[in-house]
Parts: C-alpha cells; structure tokens; sequence
C-alpha cells in the first residue's frame, strides 16, 4: 500500500469541450483531405480533358449563395446562446438553441434543392460521384449538428444549466462546420 | 497524507453467470474490460491475419506453383494488408492505451466513456463485416462489386471506431490528470498515447474522406480515376504502409521508457528529450496529410543543389525525424538502465518492439530514395511487417507489465522472456527476408493487382536471388511469430486463471497505476492523488542506486 497525498475529487476538466474540439480537429481533417483530393481530380480532369465540370450542369448559385449567409446568423445565435448559458437565463438559451437548429434544417433544405436543381446523375463521372460525396458528408455533418443542438437544448431546458460547456461544445461544433462549408463554398461552387 | 484503502473487494461484483456476465460485458464503460476487450478481439483477429500471412508465404516459397486461385490470392493479400493494419496493429495499442492510461493518469475513469464503448463495437461490427466481404472475394482488386462495396463501408466503420476510441483517450489525458500532473509530468507511456491518439486523429479522417470517395465512384460505376476496384490501392494505399503505419505503433516508444525506468528504479532521464523524441515519432503523420510519402528520386545526388533541397526537406522532415526520434528514445532508455537493471519480460518485450520499429523506420527511410530501386519490391513489405510486429510485441510487453494490474495476478517472467526472445526471432526471420528479396527485385505493393488467369504476371514471386529461400524464411518467422503469439495467450490466460496473487506494485513502480490495488478496483482509486513529480511513487522510496 503506498501512501500519498490526497485531496478531494476534482471536476474534469471541460472533458465534453475537449472531446468536441478533438472531434472537430477530425472533421477538419476530413474536409480538407477530401478537398485537396477533389481538386487534384479537378487538376487532372482539366489537364486530360479541358473541363471539369460536365457540360449542361448549372450550378443554382442562389440557394447556395443563402447556405453560405445562413451560416451568419447560425455562428451568432450559437455565441448567443453560450452567453444566455453563461448568465443562467434559461429562456433565451432555448431561443437560441432552437435558433441554431432551424438555420441547421434551412441549411439542409437548401443542399436538398441545390440537388433537385442540378439533376446531377450520381453515375456520370468522377465530379458527379466526387461533389456527392464531399456535399453529403457536409450535410451528414449538418444533420449532426442539428441532433446536437437539440441535445443541448433537452438538456438545457430538462434542468442542467450547469452544463455550461456543452453549449460551448456547440458552438464550437457550428463554427468549425462553417468554415468548412466557405471551404467548400469557395471551391466547389465559386472556382468550380 | 492518505493511505490508499481501496481494494479489489471494493469493486462491485460484476461477473455474474452466463447472460448476465456477458450482458456486463457488452455494456461496459469500464476502462479496463474495454481495454481487454480490444486487447482480446485483436489477439483473435491477429490469429486469423496470421494465417492468411502464413497462406501466402508459402504461396510464395514456389514461383512455378500456384495453389491458389487468382481471387484467392488477390483476397489473401487484402486480409493481410488491412487485417495487420487496422485489425491487429492499431486496435492492440488503442486496447492497451484504454485499459493503462486512466490509472496513469490518476483518473477515477476514462473521459467520455460510451463513445470509447460505442468506438469498440463500431470497430468489432467493421472488422466482422470487412472479414466476410473478403472471403467473398471483395477487397481491394476483388471481383465482386457488391462486396468490395461493403468492404470499404466497413473500413469506414472500422475507422470511425478506431478514431471514437483514440478521441476517448485522447480527452482521458487532456482533462482528467490527477492535480499537479502537468504534461511534463505525464508517464512516458501516457505521452506517447497522446502523441499517437492527436496523430490519428489528424490522419484516419484523410483516410476516411477518400474511403468515402471510391466508394461513391464503385457504388455508382462510372469511368474516371477513382473508379474500378483497382482504385482502392492507388488512392487510399497511403493508410496502409509506411509512414502512416509508423504513427500506430508510437506507444511501444512510451512502454519501453516507462519499463526502463522501472527496471533501473531510478529517474529516466533527460524527460524532455525523450517526450520531444517520441514526439518526433509523430511526425510521420505528414505523410498521411499529404497521401503521399515523399522520397528522393532517383539521380537526385546529380541534379542542383536548390533541386536537391526541395526533395530533402519534406523527405527529411517525414521519413527522417521518426528514425531520429526512434532511435532516440531507444539510446535513452538502454542509457537510464545503469550498469545493473533487472531484466523483466516487460523491459525485452520493450526493447524488441523499439528495436524492430527502429529497423522499420530505418528500412523506410531506404525504400524512398529512388537510386536504391526498391519501389514496387517486397522491400516495402518487409518494412511494414516490422511495424506490425512492433506493434505485437509491444502489446505483449503492455500485457506482461500492466497485467497483474487488470487482474490482479502475475505473469510468470521466465516463460514470458523466453517467449519475448522467439517473438523477437520469428519477427526478424518473417520481415528480413522480405527485405534481402526486395533488394533481388521480387515484386511486391501495398495490395498488389493480380491479372485475371494469370497469377504469376503481375505478382511475380520469382527474383533473381537463390530461388525459395526467402521467401520460404519468411513463412517459416511467420509460422514461429504466430506460434510466439499463441503461447504468449494461453501464458496470459493461465496466469489469469491460477496465477500466484500480485501484490499491489509488483516491479517497484514508478507511476500512479501503481499505488492502487491489483486487480484495480472499478473507480481505479479511493483517493484523488496529488502529484509533485513525474514519478509520484519513486519520491515514497529510498533510492537504491548511489548516484541518485
């Protein structure tokens, strides 16, 4: 038996914050992998055929354009929320919260139509599979994101105010997936 | 001050019989049966990776003889590939990682203990279902297309697991150290998890993402470059051999540093160039960031000195700095072992894995420069066998150390060193081999394509060396690492059923698992430790070298 000093159980430290920002490092990886690699196919389709983009496909850049700026309000009422949190005012933490989930839906609604609108065979070549793919996962981390802050609201509005740190966990979560969409905006949609 | 009262007896009774015990099993978020869980799972799924090895070695001891079908071949050389790799490798040192790191640190339980749960069944789920698509012929270069289809949504599976599991850990070490434990002050073993856990999560989602693109152009067939089963290998090859490989097995750094300084029962020093080494190890996840592994192309000793430069730095930087912090971290430690150590089953299985990970990173760093000619030969096999094998020993040196601490009895250290020494030879006679014949031009590639019908055109297992003999050396260290293995388990498995009682500190240790009971109890401590050095325990006890 070896004795040494004790002291009382101290609270971990933030441990679902640090958890969603290893997570988030992850999607970060995630995201610029696949779109280093979407461009070097964007490079190579180019060099070998002198489009990237199959002919007749329109990007709608309407829909994507307000994907881009729902994302502004999304960030505030994120930040809007872990302040509510922070001065346990209890009401307008769930306002924000359910805030940031409907711009979630909206977000997921646009990418939905976006789709409709191209009309885009998944079977048509590598752009048609690769902008799927790199669209998709976004939305999935969207959906994500959306069942968080649901999660955070339920637990929030359910009596634990003091799980402060999970509505910052939050809006970490929504800040990373927005840059990730300007990454994706800028590349896949603007320079095409 | 506080003496530990916490005892084995303190731990709820949680075997109960038949469903009940496994119920508690299944739904654990005990760190320590998930960390045996994997530990377990790994050794089985090494078993079966090991005899697929073992099938195609002797496949290889004849070039005129085929008895194996080309589908066959093709699915062997998969199984190999990614069974080593993300069945055996990695899950081996995450399991080790789970059970070990909470009581290192001093925490009561792992932070975010479901995910970590969630991660190992997700991981399980993948490996059964990336198994089976194999058998069905659907693996990478496979003839099946539904079944290559399931075999890269389960890799997918097996990697999210995978990552579940290191974020777990990953957070365990951030945010739940006893006080006073600052990152200087962490465990050796402890850090290099940490190291390998930021790693892969910066590495696997790279992984993950071009996973996810072929199997978008497989599912939706389409001509382009990502299309065809051929795809596999060329874009998500970079996951399955060196440097990524390299990153997996960094633990075995933490094991050895941490079982020399219990052996030399004295500090290891100097702490910060030995976590700035293992360190060093880490930066071999460039290579994944940037699927691809730079080398140096042939002739570059001839063209301009600014040419040269722009090849030898990121060639430096990603195939260089893991060798020098390697080796490193080996010449400190066999440095703090003093003049009289006490050789311990868990110091040699230490040794061995850094020693074969030192040759890895070593044969690596050859394979990439071009005027030595060894791409596309078995030399690059060879490399990664090594790791692999690294990885394996290591996880035996974690079990030898750490498992009188999960459950509560010793693991003879006589058998247990003999074994290290057989595990040692049959991994130096499975990969050496592999490297001379690479050196005679024998064929080989991370999943390498098979022509239909004609076995022997693309995988050429005939070179110009003395004909059989290499590759037949290699069936046969494989053989003997695979039998090493099973004796290893049926040695744990013994101790763990009739094994003498292991008293509470068994190798003099140094760090915080230590100062509780063994088997630890479910909460690992009665207490919340203080710390005020980076090896609490060694301040309670008299210094048993004259230097100190």
């Amino acid at each position: 038996m070896i004795a040494l000093s004790s002291s009382p159980a101290a609270a971990p430290r933030r441990q679902i914050f640090v958890g969603t920002a290893i997570a988030c490092a992850a999607a970060a990886s995630l995201f610029g992998g696949m779109l280093a690699l979407f461009l070097r196919m964007r490079d190579a389709g180019i060099k070998a055929n002198g489009l990237w983009v199959p002919k007749g496909v329109v990007v709608p850049m309407v829909p994507v354009n307000i994907m881009l700026l729902s994302l502004i309000p999304t960030g505030v009422f994120a930040q809007w929320a872990v302040y509510s949190a922070k001065r346990d005012d209890k009401q307008h933490t769930g306002v924000a919260l359910a805030l940031v989930g409907m711009m979630g839906l909206l977000f997921i609604n646009a990418q939905a139509y976006i789709y409709s609108q191209m009309k885009l065979p998944a079977n048509g070549g590598t752009y048609n599979s690769m902008f799927y793919t790199l669209t998709g996962v976004l939305v999935a981390a969207a959906i994500a994101g959306v069942v968080f802050s649901a999660v955070t609201a339920f637990r929030y509005l359910g009596g634990r105010t003091t799980d402060r740190e999970v509505v910052s966990a939050h809006a970490l979560y929504w800040y990373v997936l927005s840059a990730a969409y300007v990454l994706l905006w800028f590349v896949v949609y603007v320079t095409k | 001050m506080s003496t530990i009262d916490s005892h084995a007896s303190s731990a709820p009774a949680s075997s109960g019989a038949g469903f009940a015990c496994i119920a508690d099993w299944v739904g654990t978020t005990d760190h320590k049966r998930l960390g045996r869980l994997y530990l377990g799972a790994s050794a089985v799924l090494f078993v079966t990776s090991a005899v697929a090895a073992i099938l195609l070695g002797v496949e290889r001891i004849s070039p005129t003889k085929e008895w194996l079908d080309v589908g066959s071949l093709t699915q062997l050389f998969a199984f190999e590939r990614f069974g080593f790799t993300y069945l055996v490798l990695l899950p081996l040192l995450v399991g080790a990682a789970i059970a070990v790191v909470p009581l290192q640190v001093g925490a009561r339980a792992l932070a975010l203990p479901r995910l970590a749960a969630a991660g190992f069944w997700l991981w399980l789920i993948g490996a059964g279902l990336a198994v089976f698509a194999l058998i069905n012929n659907g693996g990478p270069n496979g003839g099946n297309p539904r079944f290559v289809d399931l075999f890269i949504l389960s890799a997918v599976l097996v990697l999210v697991g995978l990552l579940a599991s290191a974020g777990s850990v990953a957070t365990t070490i951030l945010t739940t150290r006893a006080p006073g434990m600052n990152m200087r002050r962490v465990p050796y073993f402890t850090w290099s998890v940490l190291v390998a856990s930021l790693c892969l999560v910066i590495a696997l989602p790279v992984l993950t993402g071009d996973l996810l693109y072929l199997y978008a152009a497989h599912h939706y067939p389409s001509l382009g470059e990502l299309a065809g089963n051929r795809a596999l290998a060329q874009w998500a090859g970079f996951g399955f051999t060196q440097p990524t490989t390299l990153v997996l097995a960094i633990p075995a750094l933490g094991l050895l540093a941490d079982t020399a300084a219990t052996a030399s029962g004295e500090r290891l020093r100097p702490r910060g160039p030995i976590l700035l080494a293992i360190a060093l190890g880490g930066v071999a996840v460039f290579g994944s960031v940037l699927q691809t592994s730079p080398g140096l192309d042939a002739g570059v000793f001839h063209i301009a000195v600014s040419d040269l430069i722009k090849q030898l730095i990121p060639f430096g930087i990603v195939q260089g700095l893991p060798v020098i912090g390697i080796f490193a971290v080996f010449a400190f430690s066999v440095q703090g072992l003093g003049r009289r150590p006490k050789v311990t089953a868990p110091l040699v299985f230490g040794l061995f894995s850094v020693l074969l990970l030192l040759e890895a990173a070593t044969a690596n760093l050859v394979a990439h420069i071009g005027d030595a000619q060894l791409a596309g030969t078995t030399f690059e096999e060879g490399a990664w066998l090594l790791v692999v094998l690294a990885g394996v020993v290591a996880a035996a040196g974690a079990v030898a150390y750490w498992g009188p601490k999960w459950w509560g009895r010793t693991l003879p250290d006589k058998p247990a060193l003999g074994l290290a020494l057989v595990l040692f030879g049959g991994a130096q006679l499975a990969a050496l081999p592999l490297l001379i014949a690479g050196f005679a031009d024998q064929i080989g590639g991370v999943f390498p394509a098979i022509e239909p019908g004609n076995a022997a055109s693309a995988v050429n297992f005939s070179y110009s060396g003395p004909m059989e003999l290499w590759n037949s050396l290699s069936a046969v260290g494989l053989g003997l690492t695979l039998v090493a293995v099973l004796a290893f388990l049926a040695l744990a498995v013994r101790s763990f059923l009739t094994g003498a009682a292991a008293g509470d500190d068994p190798w003099n240790g140094q760090t915080l698992e230590w100062a509780t009971t063994s088997p630890a109890p479910a909460d690992n401590f009665a207490a919340v430790h203080i710390v005020k050095s980076a090896e609490p325990l060694l301040d309670l006890k008299p210094s048993t070298r004259s230097d100190a």
